[in-house]
């Protein structure tokens, strides 16, 4: 290995972001998720590893729209993890928090422990149109009836991005041999960046150093309950939106 | 204990007997009720597992429902019987011994029921065994330890094989007495390998009893431990608010001991009422279990009291949410009302009446009363946590439950009491032998100028007897 060991993280700009969901289908295609049917989300049972949370700000006619991508945050100290009861979860030494399927029996606890709801349990057997079914992703399972899934980070993208460095003898760097998940491929602001924190001249890791400073723009979601999230938020706090939150 | 009605072993033996040896009228419609139920549950479950869990109401954020509800209300209820076994067979409770047997049949058939739900509702339930038994060295992965998942099916499991041993072990010495008066050769042989050859010898009674108060001591951890572990299912997720709490141990096992003896109390207003047992269920009985329940129900109020208190006390806005979500809009508010109601509210001040705690129907109602909140209360703590009307505001959830998810409920309630009545036809509800030593343990004894019966174990002086009362 030419790294000791990775971390992998990412950073989402939500002043860049548009809301176009772009992201949301580029993950939809990569990594084999069943279409999301009107019925999927009447059900509120779509799977979306990536999501824009749309948010207004503001009284009509002052009304701005917010959007918020949220996925799976790779929590150093995730909630979702020690629940398991058959290691179908766990950190691995990359800092990513991976799903094994083949171990999962679908108990449901750890999406319970999610408090950014970004497990989604596969209620139905997974359906595509028939003229959709030679675009699967072949590196990617499809996963069945009764098990959890998860953002991984694209670690599909990953682990062939590793070897391919491994083999040239080089370093893994940033968006180096198709390192970068399919959502930030596909950002059209460069409003997410991957990259390894443990890279001391990552692009995130020059990110964070500027915005974790005072007055930065750098927060984690929900990081008060602890998690230690892998992925950071950037947010120009805006003084005139204090107080009103709608959705 | 006032009231009591001296009989002799024969009559004991018709009594309690009579219902084994010949059929009652209303037996078979019964059981056939309860089993069409019971049955259309199973092809409930049948459809569930064929078609997936996208036949519930789940979905996300609300992945746990109904059956989770329901598994908790039943570990719940088969808190009674140790509770009234083992507890009040240690303390030398004389009231005990006539609604042992039916309280540690109830604790069986309740952990099988609550064990129906968790098991069929996880994703792929042919998997279930890698965490449960035998786990899947095969792969070299054991199972995770930090789970309170693991620790659920070993400690149902424990509880589940001592209360079977429990309910064994009391059972030898009135089958020995079905063996005898067994009518045809069949259930003859039957009783007669089941009683594993109990001739009533000294040594076989003496292993007996060391064996149930063996059994009753080793239980008892049990006890504490199951309700403890279940309450982790919720209370280790930082995440969901109104799940971590640090009081939710010992919060579960007085809800459990709760819902379980009024449970009890309820059965002995039915064994009163279907088996005619009126001369062992007396006033006087309903009067100390209402009085043990009153303690109960004072310390379990008390609990969820200061539950309250403890999540209101840091004022952190999500977890207000929760607390208005619980108490405010439709149906959470009114189901919330109708929970305190039930199971405090009612009951609580009834049972302070004397009149009221000698009373069968009214203990029937009121504990009738009290397991609704309880089952309320399951359901309020497990849907509108994971509601999670807080934080991302994008992604709020909902949940009703659908028809599967009904009939499967409904199916537990007629699952335990099929079984009921089922081992009822087979064995007697009440223990007829523990019966008998009470019996002769009882004695009429002079103070001043009244005679009053009083229970004398061995160890007391003999001129405490009285022997001409004794008939």
């Amino acid at each position: 290995m030419a790294q000791e060991s990775h971390k992998w993280g990412m950073v989402i700009d939500i002043d860049r972001c548009t809301g176009c969901n772009a992201c949301v289908i580029a993950c939809q295609s990569e990594n084999n998720i069943p279409t999301n049917l009107e019925a999927h989300f009447n059900q509120r049972r779509a799977i979306q590893w990536i999501r824009i949370e749309r948010y207004w700000e503001g009284e009509f006619p002052d009304v701005k729209a917010r959007f918020i991508p949220i996925i799976c945050q790779h929590c150093g100290n995730a909630p979702c993890e020690p629940v398991c009861p058959v290691y179908a979860t766990y950190h691995n030494n990359e800092g990513l928090n991976v799903q094994v399927y083949n171990r999962c029996v679908g108990t449901r606890f750890c999406a319970n422990g999610c408090p950014y709801h970004v497990r989604f349990f596969n209620f139905w057997e997974p359906e595509w149109p028939e003229s959709l079914k030679n675009q699967l992703n072949p590196d990617v399972t499809v996963r069945s009836r009764g098990i959890m899934e998860k953002c991984t980070f694209c670690v599909q993208r990953i682990r062939r991005a590793t070897r391919l460095a491994d083999r040239d003898s080089v370093e893994l760097e940033d968006g180096d041999r198709g390192l970068n998940p399919a959502c930030v491929n596909s950002c059209a602001t460069n409003g997410l960046i991957f990259g390894d924190w443990n890279d001391e001249d990552s692009q995130i890791n020059q990110i964070k150093n500027k915005e974790m400073q005072e007055g930065g723009r750098a927060f984690g979601l929900l990081e008060n309950l602890g998690t230690s999230p892998n992925v950071i938020y950037l947010k120009k706090v805006d003084e005139s939106a204090e107080g009103h939150h709608g959705h | 204990m006032l009231e009591h009605t001296q009989l002799t072993d024969k009559e004991l033996n018709d009594e309690l007997l009579r219902d084994i040896l010949t059929m009652p009228k209303w037996w078979l419609p019964a059981v056939l009720f309860l089993a069409t139920i019971v049955i259309t549950g199973y092809s409930a479950f049948g459809y569930m597992v064929f078609n997936g869990l996208g036949v519930t109401g789940l979905n996300r954020p609300v992945f746990w429902g109904f059956f989770i509800a329901n598994f908790v209300f039943w570990i719940g209820i088969s808190h009674a019987g140790i509770m009234i076994s083992a507890i009040l067979r240690l303390t030398q409770a004389e009231w005990r011994r006539p609604i042992t047997r039916a309280a540690e049949v109830m604790t069986l058939f309740s952990l099988a029921a609550a064990l129906h739900t968790p098991l069929f509702h996880v994703g792929r339930p042919w998997r279930v065994f890698y965490w449960i038994f035998p786990y899947d060295f095969s792969r070299g992965i054991w199972p995770n330890v930090k789970s309170p998942f693991v620790w659920d099916p070993s400690a149902v499991g424990t509880y589940l094989i001592a209360s079977t041993l429990f309910v064994i072990v009391c059972l030898i010495p009135d089958l020995a007495i079905l063996r005898d008066r067994a009518k045809n050769k069949i259930t003859k042989f039957i009783y007669a390998q089941l009683c594993l050859g109990f001739r009533g010898t000294t040594r076989q009674w003496k292993l007996q009893i060391i064996a149930g108060i063996l059994l009753s001591a080793l239980v008892l951890p049990i006890f504490v431990s199951v309700h403890t572990v279940v309450s982790w299912d919720f209370a280790v997720l930082i995440g969901t608010e109104g799940w971590r709490s640090t009081i939710f141990g010992p919060y579960f096992i007085i809800g459990a001991v709760h819902s379980g003896v009024s449970a009890v109390a309820m059965l002995m207003a039915l064994s009163v009422w279907i088996y005619g047992l009126q001369n062992y269920i007396k006033p006087d009985h309903f009067d100390a279990i209402a009085r043990l329940l009153i303690v109960v129900a004072t310390t379990w109020f008390f609990f969820f009291f200061l539950e309250w208190v403890w999540a209101m006390f840091t004022l952190e806005s999500p977890e207000i949410a929760l607390r208005e979500l619980q108490v405010g809009p439709w149906p959470w508010g009114p189901l919330f009302g109708i929970f305190v109601i039930t199971s405090f509210v009612i009951p609580v001040p009834l049972w302070m009446f004397r009149r009221f705690r000698r009373n069968a129907a009214i203990m029937f109602f009121t504990t009738i009363l009290v397991n609704i909140g309880m089952w309320l209360e399951r359901f309020l703590i497990v849907i509108p946590s994971l509601m999670r009307r807080s934080h991302l505001t994008f992604d709020w959830g909902s949940y009703s439950p659908s028809l599967i998810e009904i009939l499967i409920v409904l199916e537990t309630f007629a699952f335990v009491a099929l079984g009921m009545l089922l081992f009822a036809k087979a064995f007697p509800l009440v223990p007829v032998f523990d019966m008998k030593e009470g019996m002769r343990n009882r004695h009429l004894i002079k103070v001043g100028r009244r005679i009053i019966p009083a229970t004398i174990r061995e160890g007391l002086p003999h001129h405490y007897y009285n022997k001409e009362h004794h008939k």
